[in-house]
């Protein structure tokens, strides 16, 4: 039994601890050094997290590199850790995105210099009295960061209960502490709502799963199974040995369903996300989005699927029908927006939609499918997501109606935000084509109805990335934008990890859903599914996929 | 003498004592009161024990006895101190612990 | 000799690729390495192309699998090439009219700042296109597809400080992924029916699907080819696509992408031969928009968006013979290649006379170039033989098959697409009559332009029309010979059709008319085109001030008001519909949130008003609780 995925957990916690107890001080001296010791922690995490990637083998069983230590014997609960392909892939993104996002918000928390660009003085009325920002920040950061992984690896239904609420607290901070500083006036009684509104949400979720949580154990418990281990819960449903009966299990289903729906998030239980997006920096909202929200999918296909086969059948096609409202209502609206962040934040709230899709079609395409989804999304809003920070931060508006021809001036930063743009609108050679086209092939093959009312997602993305770019970028230059200056060597060294990840998984995904495909295709045994069969099959030659 | 009249004269002690608390603000006044509807409590169990013919009811008495002494010594405490600082004993004067 | 394939790709996307990343060192020589990427692709191309000529009929297709693209279950999509008559076909026409345009675009781009960037994408259109034309499935080519769409957004927005043209580049992208969405859908219909999507798969099982099932992925993919090819009733895009620099209108939207729908149906014909009701659709199309694209190349004296109704119009030829069936395929295949070296001609023309004129587009402000511009002339002239079916130019052979082709499909529908493509016939001699003579002859009426040069920048200057530098005229001049040459080549010893036969099948059809008849009748109608559009354009004044015209000029003028029942039926509604979401997001959605979060503190300050700090009505409280605590009992027990 090796310790390395508790590694992989433990570097970033006791990162986080570290960057927060180092001194305190306004000098530049100091504010760096706290950044590079947050930033070298979390290029350690991601060398662990590759490690970890590597040591996988994909032929082997589900759970690998699996850990377990008792924690609270009498309720059978235990720190235990296993990874999977699905976990692996979002091991591997949250690893990847978290020095780019620390990277992209260098100066977001440095106290009172106002611009992170210009370094124009903080507007009036603003202090920022705490020495000790930058070193809150990147140690909440962190702190998500190891919260995150241990939500990915565990394999314990209480354990991940505990992590998935505890995040809350490091993120409620985020958000309400740094924000952009480009809301006007308004600015901080609007950050500090959205904080509250995000953390209500996401509190009541987790309430409601506590209940399920426990209700699962009672019913496990009155029939020998008191345990909250994972593999043995769902060994024991899927040999039958444990059995829920129907009410209770649609109840439990719906109670873990519920909070994973907030945190994902699906309609209508959405509207806490542009406001936390629109409000937070750049970087956090790229955490949110890209990362965190991803626990709640891939809860989903883990706990909801895996523990409740029954009930996740029964609930798909509500589930379904809820996730093509989300894609078409988030494009519509993201169509609507005046303001980039939320902009981005309603075209993710479409994307999430298509993940639930690709989830609950229970298809192969359409898990493995959502899972690439979740790495794609993420991916690619971290980039339309920075790249726009780097252009707000520069005119210090969020308005889309304040920009104009930026092409003109910083026409690197205009390419990487069309490269960002195309990749959200899936373009066919880039990542998020890939999983956006199984998860619709992964529908249509069940419910063709559904998959072609999906399609209209594709169409109203092209509007709102286009028109976002069209208002943006092109056209004469305004005034205010004349002067911007292009992306700078640490932008760039940002934006073109993330534009090559694109391209990379978009020619090639091959190592992706080789590590996702196993696991998905246990997932689909375990809630009695298998794919539809094509009408006329086409003979397959010898060798299959190894042709 | 029929004890049922004993419990006529605890409930009425009671009442007398829980009116008092209702309608006085002197401290002192109230906490006689209690002592009042305390004592009245009192009466009752030392009835019940004798009507049931067993001792529980006058164990009980004694309990109550032992805490009523203690409330005395805390409250009367509280009373002076508040009467030193505020130099009133009316209870409504203090209100501080409302939202 | 097939490891040359995956080679045609890789040259124009390794220049675009170096184009685009590689900065402003590139800036001095970029353009010749675009060019030269392109030439290199043309001659990977050539050499395919004499290789497979030395091969038997049937063993011409070659098939090269690069890697397992998305594996995933039954689901096989492989980055696979598929290289036969057809796609080699194509692979010629891309690269040997993408290497011109790259040629005429060093001189016409010379004066552009942005000129390494526009080389750039016009690399990335080649390597997209080819990928269209190579795939060997229908996945890897809605790669190219969305790829050349790309390409075309770039290229058309490529003046992006014009609001116009970023306009028109988005309204393209978007029209166009409408159509995508047909070819998705098309693919997992393909996907459901056959558990698969390659070519051969599927043409190999499409006998075995039900009727239904075929005439949906046919609607499929006509929408797509509708998207992309510009037909009703998604062409809105492609007038207003004019707005790129003209090199790109010649090679994107006149010789080859545009022409991609073809391929899509020409390519699928195992598909639409087995949904009679899926081809009816597609001759129907077809016919519409040769009609509709001829009316609204009549009406518009912007001398390229003339030009785009007319290959609108081309292609619908091509699409109503792809629809007529075996019967059809070989010469939309034909006149889809002689078009693309006359239209391509035609287009570099008006480019050399914007070059000209200071980039003047208003036909009503040319006049007499003949004398100024003599090359421009003379090929602009070879390019307009050829598109009216001159006799012995190229589109005399390939839009009298087409006509013949249409008359042969039998019985009244026979008859109605013969009158159609002949009425078609006189509508594009009559203007491309107008374009020649307002451009070329009559009187000067040529108006000062902004002059954006130099020092005296603002100030207002006469054109000094002149002949354009030579690496401008050298491309004109080779489009010229194949639009002269071309048809006829294709048509001796039928080697066209011999050539393409193995691959899309070809059955003669019965004409009700003998051959010679058509023909006769062709020559007549094309001559009566020019001799109406003399007697208006040709004599006397024309008038720099557009007349007002007939109601049907007015709505031609306005592209037949597509735009304005896009708008009033799309658009208007859509935002409204987004502006209504967007309100009920924030107050409906949101509003009920955070009406509960505001009951459940007014029902919390109401309660709190209950403390008021009086030990009292504390007591109070606890006395009315144990009243009712010990009510409840008592009642309870008598109960």
């Amino acid at each position: 039994m090796s310790a390395l995925l508790t590694a992989t957990c433990a570097v970033p916690a006791a990162g986080a601890v570290l960057t927060a107890a180092l001194p305190a001080g306004s000098s530049e001296s100091r504010r760096r050094a706290t950044k590079a010791v947050a930033l070298t922690v979390s290029a350690a995490t991601l060398a662990l997290a590759g490690l970890v990637a590597a040591q996988f083998k994909t032929g082997g069983p589900r759970y690998q590199l699996t850990e377990q230590h008792a924690w609270i014997r009498s309720f059978g609960i235990s720190f235990s850790l296993g990874v999977d392909g699905i976990g692996a892939v979002l091991l591997l993104l949250t690893a990847v995105l978290v020095p780019l996002v620390m990277l992209a918000s260098w100066h977001d928390p440095t106290p009172g210099t106002g611009d992170s660009v210009t370094g124009a003085p903080a507007p009036e009325g603003q202090t920022f009295e705490s020495k000790r920002r930058t070193q809150a920040f990147f140690a909440l950061i962190l702190a998500v960061e190891a919260m995150v992984i241990v939500s990915f690896l565990a394999t314990d239904v209480f354990l991940f209960y505990v992590f998935f609420e505890a995040m809350l607290i490091p993120l409620y901070f985020l958000i309400g502490g740094f924000g952009d500083r480009a809301g006007g006036p308004e600015s901080d009684r609007q950050r500090s709502y959205a904080a509250v509104k995000f953390l209500l949400y996401n509190l009541l979720g987790g309430l409601v799963m506590l209940a399920a949580v426990i209700g699962l154990y009672v019913v496990a418990q009155g029939q020998g199974f008191g345990t909250f281990d994972l593999q043995t819960l769902t060994g024991a449903i899927a040999d039958g040995k444990l059995v829920i009966n129907t009410n209770a299990e649609r109840a439990l289903f719906l109670g873990f369903f519920f909070a994973f729906a907030v945190k994902a998030p699906l309609w209508p239980l959405h509207t806490w996300l542009p406001n936390a997006m629109g409000e937070a920096t750049a970087g956090t909202a790229v955490l949110i989005t890209a990362v965190v929200d991803k626990v709640g999918t891939f809860a989903m296909l883990r706990f909801c699927l895996g523990l409740f086969p029954d009930a996740s059948r029964f609930f798909a096609p509500a589930i379904l029908v809820l996730s093509v409202i989300g894609i078409v209502y988030g494009a519509l609206l993201a169509v609507g927006q005046k303001d980039i962040k939320r902009l981005v934040a309603y075209a993710s709230i479409s994307h999430f939609g298509f993940i639930i899709l690709g989830i609950f079609a229970m298809t192969s395409q359409g898990q493995s499918g959502a899972t690439l989804y979740m790495v794609n999304h993420g991916i690619s809003t971290a980039l339309l997501m920075l790249v726009a920070g780097f252009l707000i931060s520069r005119r210090g508006s969020r308005l889309i109606a304040d920009f104009g021809g930026v092409q003109k001036v910083a026409p690197v930063l205009a390419g990487t935000f069309l490269v960002g743009g195309l990749a959200t609108l899936s373009l066919p050679g880039l990542a998020p084509f890939v999983s956006e086209f199984l998860v619709l092939v992964g529908t249509f093959t069940r419910y063709p109805a559904l998959g072609i009312v999906a399609t209209l997602g594709i169409v109203l993305a092209a509007l709102y990335v286009l028109v976002l770019y069209q208002r943006t970028m092109t056209g004469p230059v305004k005034p205010q934008v004349a002067g911007m200056a292009d992306l700078k060597a640490r932008e760039l060294l940002v934006a073109v990890p993330l534009i090559a990840l694109t391209l990379v998984f978009g020619v090639y995904p091959k190592p992706l859903t080789d590590l996702v495909n196993p696991a998905v295709a246990d997932t689909l045994s375990q809630v009695h599914k298998t794919d539809p069969a094509p009408a006329h099959p086409v003979a397959v030659p010898a060798g299959g996929e190894t042709k | 003498m029929n004890p049922v009249n004993y419990l006529y004269l605890a409930a009425l002690l009671f009442t007398i004592g829980a009116a008092g608390v209702l309608v006085r603000r002197n401290a002192i006044v109230l906490f006689m009161c209690v002592e009042l509807m305390l004592n009245a409590s009192n009466l009752a169990l030392v009835t019940f024990s004798r009507l049931h013919g067993n001792l529980d009811g006058q164990i009980l008495a004694f309990f109550t006895m032992v805490v009523a002494a203690a409330e005395v010594v805390v409250g009367l405490a509280i009373i002076v101190s508040i009467f030193r600082t505020r130099h009133s004993a009316s209870v409504d004067d203090s209100n501080l612990m409302k939202l | 000799m097939n490891s040359l394939i995956p080679l045609l790709v890789a040259a124009p996307l390794a220049g675009a690729a170096l184009l685009l990343l590689g900065g402003r060192v590139l800036d001095r020589f970029g353009h010749w390495l675009g060019t030269l990427a392109a030439a290199l692709s043309f001659a990977f191309g050539l050499v395919l192309f004499f290789d497979m000529l030395g091969r038997p009929a049937d063993d011409r297709a070659v098939h090269v699998k690069l890697f397992s693209w998305i594996p995933v279950a039954g689901f096989r999509a492989d980055a696979a090439f598929q290289l036969d008559q057809l796609s080699i076909t194509f692979v010629l026409l891309i690269t040997g009219v993408g290497t011109l345009i790259h040629l005429y675009s060093v001189g016409y781009m010379a004066h552009d700042e942005r000129r390494r960037r526009f080389f750039g994408y016009l690399n990335l259109f080649l390597a997209a296109m080819l990928i269209l034309v190579l795939a060997d499935n229908y996945l890897l080519l809605y790669v190219g597809w969305e790829g050349v769409g790309l390409a075309s957004y770039l290229l058309i927005g490529f003046w992006q400080h014009k609001p116009s043209a970023a306009t028109a580049a988005k309204k393209a992208f978007l029209v166009n992924r409408v159509g995508d969405v047909g070819l998705s859908i098309a693919i997992m219909l393909m996907f459901t029916q056959f558990g698969d999507f390659s070519f051969a798969g599927v043409f190999e099982n499409a006998p075995q699907a039900s009727q239904g099932k075929l005439t949906a992925i046919g609607l499929m993919l006509l929408l797509a080819a509708c998207g992309k090819s510009a037909q009703v009733p998604l062409q809105s895009w492609l007038g207003d696509a004019m707005e790129g620099p003209t090199p790109v209108s010649a090679l994107i939207h006149a010789a080859t992408m545009v022409t991609a729908g073809v391929y899509l149906i020409t390519r699928s014909h195992a598909v639409f031969d087995l949904a009679p009701d899926a081809q009816t659709a597609v001759v129907c199309v077809g016919a519409v928009t040769l009609i509709f694209g001829a009316v609204v190349g009549c009406a518009k004296d912007d001398i390229k968006k003339a030009l785009a109704g007319s290959t609108m119009s081309q292609i619908g030829y091509m699409v109503l013979a792809a629809g007529l069936g075996p019967i059809g395929y070989v010469f939309a295949i034909m006149h889809l290649v002689t078009h693309g070296f006359f239209k391509a001609g035609l287009f570099l023309g008006a480019g050399s006379v914007m070059h000209g004129m200071d980039d003047e587009v208003n036909m009503r402000h040319y006049g007499g170039l003949r004398k100024y511009m003599p090359i421009t002339f003379v090929t602009f002239a070879l390019g307009y033989l050829a598109i009216i079916g001159f006799p012995f130019l190229s589109g005399y052979f390939s839009k009298d098959k087409i006509i013949e082709a249409a008359f042969a499909k039998g019985g009244t529908e026979g008859w109605i697409l013969g009158l159609v493509t002949l009425v078609g016939a006189a509508v594009t001699a009559f203007y491309m009559t107008r374009v020649m003579l307002l451009t070329f002859f009559g009187q000067k009426r040529w108006r000062p332009t902004a002059d954006t040069s130099g020092s005296a920048a603002g100030e207002e200057r006469m054109p000094h029309p002149h002949e354009s530098p030579a690496s401008m005229t050298v491309p004109m001049i080779l489009l010229a010979f194949g639009s002269v040459f071309a048809g006829g080549l294709f048509t001796l010893n039928s080697s066209f059709l011999r050539w393409l036969e193995p691959v899309t099948g070809h059955s003669e059809g019965h004409s009700p008319l003998p051959s010679g008849v058509v023909t006769g009748l062709t020559i007549a109608c094309m001559l009566a085109g020019v001799g109406v559009s003399y007697l208006m354009y040709g004599r006397g004044e024309v008038p720099v001030v557009p007349p007002i015209g007939s109601p049907l000029t007015r709505a031609a003028r306005r592209d037949l008001l597509q735009d304005d029942f896009n708008h009033a039926v799309l658009v208007r509604p859509g935002s409204a519909l987004a502006a209504a979401l967007v309100y009920f997001d924030i107050k409906g959605l949101d509003g009920f949130v955070n009406g509960l979060a505001a009951t459940i503190g007014g029902v919390s300050s109401r309660l709190r008003r209950v403390q008021n700090g009086y030990v009292r009505s504390y007591a109070l409280s606890m006395f009315g609780g144990t009243l009712v605590l010990v009510a409840t009992t008592l009642l309870m027990r008598s109960a």
